[in-house]
């Protein structure tokens, strides 16, 4: 069984202090440190499973600068057999959308059964890479799965749905999943497949290789800002009764009761 | 002059520090109030390949250089000193000087089991009357036909408790002094040997601290290590690699240390606004980054120097463990000042990495023997 | 300064029962955070508790010199003996003494003095620390008594106290001005114990959270007049820090002593310990900076003691002698290398006692904010 699975390099903001940078439209970098994205790491994972079980190849992409290789290094180390990053110093205006072009053009030549993504990216949160590059593939996809039962030809998927749902899904291969995360437990690197996967080469597809004239653009960035701070926080003082009695006048005057 | 990581060292900082945050960081509380040897993270350790970071892959190691085992001991020992230490010491005390003065049968032999947690590491050098001068050890090995007799007793050996291979040192010949000190391999299964009282220590308590005492103990003739007579040269060759171990701890617990005390300082106010807007406060933790970059550099230099193969590198290992411990105990009081009377309190993680450090400067050789070895080196 | 003969024989007295009583108590009270009744009966009656307090009011009739001394003693027996005989005969009993009015005194000096209750002082919040003018705990006046609502933390003693001193503002948004200072007892409806804190050092006192709510007290409790409270507590804060900067020297010198023993009687490579130059300069060095830390209280206790100004040099005092107190309980133990880390020799005990010092009543780094500006003039 031949997995691509398609991983993404994201600062982590999840604890620091974020920034917009002088463009208006990012954010401050400089500070920040990188690592995969989260549900990318359950994908790869789940594609580390089933090539332990099927056998086959795993084949990791991504789309970005030089360090984006240090996140390509960390999934093979982790089990992948192949590495591509797809040079992003030569496009321009990245959109989900035109992430998925450029991916389908870099991997309509590979073979593969199953091509897995991380159902969100933490940095942008569009959520649109995987379905759009099924689509483009014109292969079935299944979105936020959680959990996969595959044989050689078709796979048994459960997509997890608001309000504690779960759908099964039958779908033929080859297909796309965006993976959820929870679906396993990530392993971490062991330092000997680190230190093969440090050796390892990195496949490095450029502008010339892609087909650039045909790639679009659906959406724009505007502007990036932090929303300003709303004066809705009061600290209630005197003495129990006070407080209570000052909430209840509060509850009264946003019609809350 | 490069002070770029390589793409393995890198990668292995990554990894380690996601480890030690997961895994290690939420035991760190726990197991420092009740003392007790964290079995499971260390079986963690032994599958990522931690419990023999430099070891040759043959023998079921990891085969990375020095200066990624300091980084590895830093990552650990950032989310928990106890965890460090023991790592530490499996793997400079324990499976290097098998390593460099083994036989073929005994890295055979011991370094897999070492490797892979199977045993547990640990080296026997301190006694109860010879600390510092570690030629005043009392611990004798007399050879009686296939087997040597070992008796004494050893103090303050980390991972005792729990360890199954033990590196240990003793006089095969009082008379020639420190040219007749030997080193011996010993199995925790040797008749003769027991563990004595165990230490309860004021910080890095998870560490199964104990005495050992060897009591007309038995042991196999080819568990020699080395030659007789070259127990000396392995225990301070031995030392110099571990320094680098304990100059990382020393950076771990500090950068920890500056970590907790840098997001304390945004949130607590104080006068009105948050103190880390203070001078005071900016004053500390400017140094405290400062101590803790200078530390890393010099401690990253001596895996370095290791890795360069240079023969005698006992003045930049002492520089690195001495000048890393010694502001650990400064960068791990600061953070506790900028804390408060929080800081003095056990619901704060700034109070464990205050009495963690403290040991830094005391073991395997205290500060005061580090600058002999210094000054020893310099005016040679 | 020389001792007087009258001081010097009160030192002798009190160093006799330090180490005769207090120092057999020590290693047990950290270990089992146990707190040492006994021994606050026994230093009631060795007439420890009001030194500086008129014999009228129950004290002896000394001065703040022999109470500093005091202090120092215990302190280099038994830190957590030293902090609870701190806050209860200077923190407790200060404010009561210098504001109180005479029905006060002769209601909670006079027991205080003698020993026959508890005293203890409230003023750190869980958001007031080093800001004292914080304060979030309120006080309203309702007819004859007050109704206190807040929390107090990190309080010495405030578990086992029978008095309680502390600050209470009417309106935060007053700062300094809206604060008063109070006196509660224990068992006083809607005055409740909170946590104990477990802490790294000075195991065998207690410090403890306490909690008002719509707690009463009667009119007369409060001292002073009222927004008197800032005021209040700086002045007992003045020889607040006399009491810990005697702690810390204490502290250092317990310490320091044992290190002493052990060099002069342990060996290295043949040779005793004392014997080798790096180790003399070692107590050298701590031996000159103990006894600059000594001058500095001694100082601060006579200034006291003849009415005068005493904020720098008390600040210096505390601020000092909590440093070198570290340092000195930090070489104590590396003088006697890993030994000194396990609990058979006491100087681990005492670099986590002496580790206090920099915090409490007013961390160091306030303490230079504080020196600076008497000397900056601002």
């Amino acid at each position: 069984m031949d997995i691509i699975v398609c991983i993404k390099r994201v600062p982590q903001t999840a604890e620091a202090d974020v920034t917009i940078d002088s463009s208006g439209k990012d954010i401050e970098k400089d500070r920040l440190s990188f690592d995969m994205n989260e549900s990318d790491s359950y994908a790869l994972e789940e594609a580390v499973l089933l090539k332990e079980k099927f056998g086959g190849t795993i084949t990791v992409i991504s789309l970005g600068y030089k360090d984006t290789e240090d996140t390509l290094r960390i999934a093979l180390a982790k089990g992948a057999d192949n590495a591509i990053r797809i040079k992003a110093e030569d496009f321009e205006l990245l959109d989900g959308f035109k992430t998925a072009q450029i991916l389908k053009s870099s991997i309509s030549d590979l073979n593969y059964d199953l091509i897995f993504t991380g159902c969100i990216a933490t940095d942008d949160a569009y959520s649109q890479v995987g379905v759009a590059l099924a689509e483009l593939l014109n292969i079935p996809h299944a979105s936020l799965v959680i959990n996969i039962d595959t044989s050689e030809e078709r796979a048994h998927v459960h997509r997890e749905l608001e309000g504690g749902l779960m759908e099964h899904l039958d779908i033929s291969l080859p297909a796309l999943c965006t993976i959820q995360t929870g679906i396993n437990e990530p392993r971490y690197a062991s330092l000997i497949a680190i230190r093969r996967a440090a050796k390892k080469e990195i496949k490095i597809i450029g502008q010339e290789e892609i087909e650039k004239e045909n790639l679009l653009v659906n959406t724009q960035i505007e502007e990036l800002f932090i929303p300003p701070k709303t004066k809705e926080v009061e600290i209630l003082t005197g003495t129990p009764g006070e407080s209570a009695g000052k909430l209840a006048a509060i509850f009264k005057e946003k019609g809350l009761c | 002059m490069n002070f770029e990581l390589t793409n393995d060292q890198k990668m292995l900082q990554t990894e380690v520090r996601k480890f030690a945050e997961n895994e290690l960081a939420p035991l760190a509380p726990e197991i420092d109030v009740s003392g007790e040897f964290p079995k499971e993270s260390i079986k963690k350790c032994a599958e990522l390949g931690l419990l023999g970071i430099f070891v040759p892959e043959k023998y079921g190691g990891s085969e990375f250089d020095y200066v990624s085992l300091a980084i590895a001991i830093e990552e650990i020992s950032r989310a928990c000193a106890s965890t460090g230490i023991i790592v530490a010491v499996n793997n400079s005390l324990c499976a290097y000087p098998i390593m460099q003065f083994g036989t073929e049968e005994q890295k055979q032999k011991y370094l897999p089991l070492l490797c892979s947690g199977e045993k547990i590491g640990a080296i026997g050098i301190t006694e109860p009357n010879a600390g510092s001068d570690v030629a005043a050890m009392e611990t004798t090995a007399v050879l009686e036909g296939d087997h040597y007799i070992l008796n004494g007793t050893k103090r303050f050996i980390t991972n005792a408790g729990e360890a199954g291979i033990f590196v240990v040192f003793a006089y095969t010949d009082k008379e020639l002094k420190h040219k007749g000190m030997s080193a011996f391999i010993v199995d925790r299964e040797s008749p003769g040997f027991s563990l004595g009282n165990h230490e309860d220590l004021m910080g890095i308590r998870a560490t199964a601290n104990c005495e050992l005492i060897y009591e007309d103990c038995k042991i196999p003739k080819e568990n020699l290590l080395g030659e007789e007579g070259q127990g000396f040269y392995i225990c301070m060759n031995t030392l110099d690699v571990s320094r680098i171990d304990i100059g990382a701890q020393a950076v771990g617990i500090s950068q920890s240390a500056l970590d907790e005390a840098v997001k304390y300082s945004k949130e607590r106010v104080a006068f009105g606004r948050p103190i880390c807007k203070f001078e005071m406060i900016q004053n500390m933790l400017a140094e405290m980054a400062t101590q803790i970059h200078a530390a890393r550099l010099i401690v990253y230099y001596a895996g370095w120097c290791k890795d360069k193969g240079m023969k005698r590198f006992s003045k930049e290992a002492a520089m690195a463990k001495y000048y890393a411990a010694n502001i650990s105990v400064d960068v791990t009081r600061k953070a506790v000042q900028i804390f408060g009377g929080y800081g003095y309190s056990k619901d704060y993680t700034v109070e464990r990495l205050y009495r963690d450090a403290k040991i830094l400067e005391l073991y395997e050789g205290t500060s005061e023997i580090q600058k002999v070895v210094i000054a020893g080196e310099l005016v040679k | 300064m020389i001792l007087s003969e009258k001081h010097l024989k009160f030192r002798e007295k009190v160093r006799e029962f330090a180490d005769n009583v207090v120092a057999p108590r020590a290693k047990d009270l950290d270990l089992n955070s146990e707190f040492p009744y006994d021994l606050v009966k026994k230093m009631g009656e060795m007439e420890l508790y009001g030194l500086f307090v008129p014999k009228k009011y129950g004290g002896a009739g000394l001065d703040t010199l022999s109470y500093a001394i005091a202090v120092e003693e215990i302190s280099r027996a038994c830190g957590s003996t030293g902090i609870f005989f701190a806050a209860h005969s200077s923190l407790a009993v200060t404010p009561i003494y210098q504001a109180g009015n005479e029905s006060q005194k002769q209601k909670w000096l006079i027991p205080l003095a003698k020993g026959e209750k508890i005293g203890s002082f409230g003023l750190t919040e869980p958001n007031s620390g080093s800001d004292a003018s914080a304060t979030e705990t309120i006080v309203k006046l309702v007819e004859d008594e007050y109704i206190i609502n807040g929390i107090k933390c990190f309080i010495t003693s405030g578990h086992v106290a029978d008095i309680i001193v502390f600050t209470a503002t009417k309106d935060p948004s007053l700062h300094y001005h809206g604060i008063s200072a109070f006196v509660v007892e224990k068992g006083t409806p809607g005055f409740i114990h909170g946590k104990k804190e477990d802490k790294m050092g000075l195991r065998g006192s207690i410090t403890s959270e306490l909690i008002f709510e719509d707690c009463k007290i009667p009119k007369e409790n409060l001292l002073g007049n009222e927004g008197d409270g800032f005021k209040i507590f700086m002045q007992t804060l003045d020889s607040g820090r006399i009491s810990i900067g005697a702690l810390a020297l204490g502290i250092a010198q317990g310490a320091f002593d044992y290190a002493v023993k052990f060099v002069k009687s342990n060996t290295i490579s043949g040779k005793p310990l004392y014997k080798h130059q790096s180790i003399q300069s070692t107590i050298a060095e701590i031996g000159t900076e103990i006894e600059a830390a000594r001058l500095l209280i001694y100082q601060a206790a006579e200034l006291k003691d003849a009415g005068k100004p005493l904020t720098k040099v008390a600040a210096m005092g505390k601020y000092y002698a909590s440093l070198i107190g570290m340092k000195a309980t930090n070489t104590a133990i590396e003088l006697h290398g890993m030994l000194g880390l396990t609990n058979k020799y006491p100087v681990e005990r005492f670099i986590r006692d002496e580790k206090l010092m920099e915090i409490g009543e007013g961390t160091s780094e306030i303490q230079k904010i504080v020196i600076a500006r008497q000397i900056l003039g601002k």
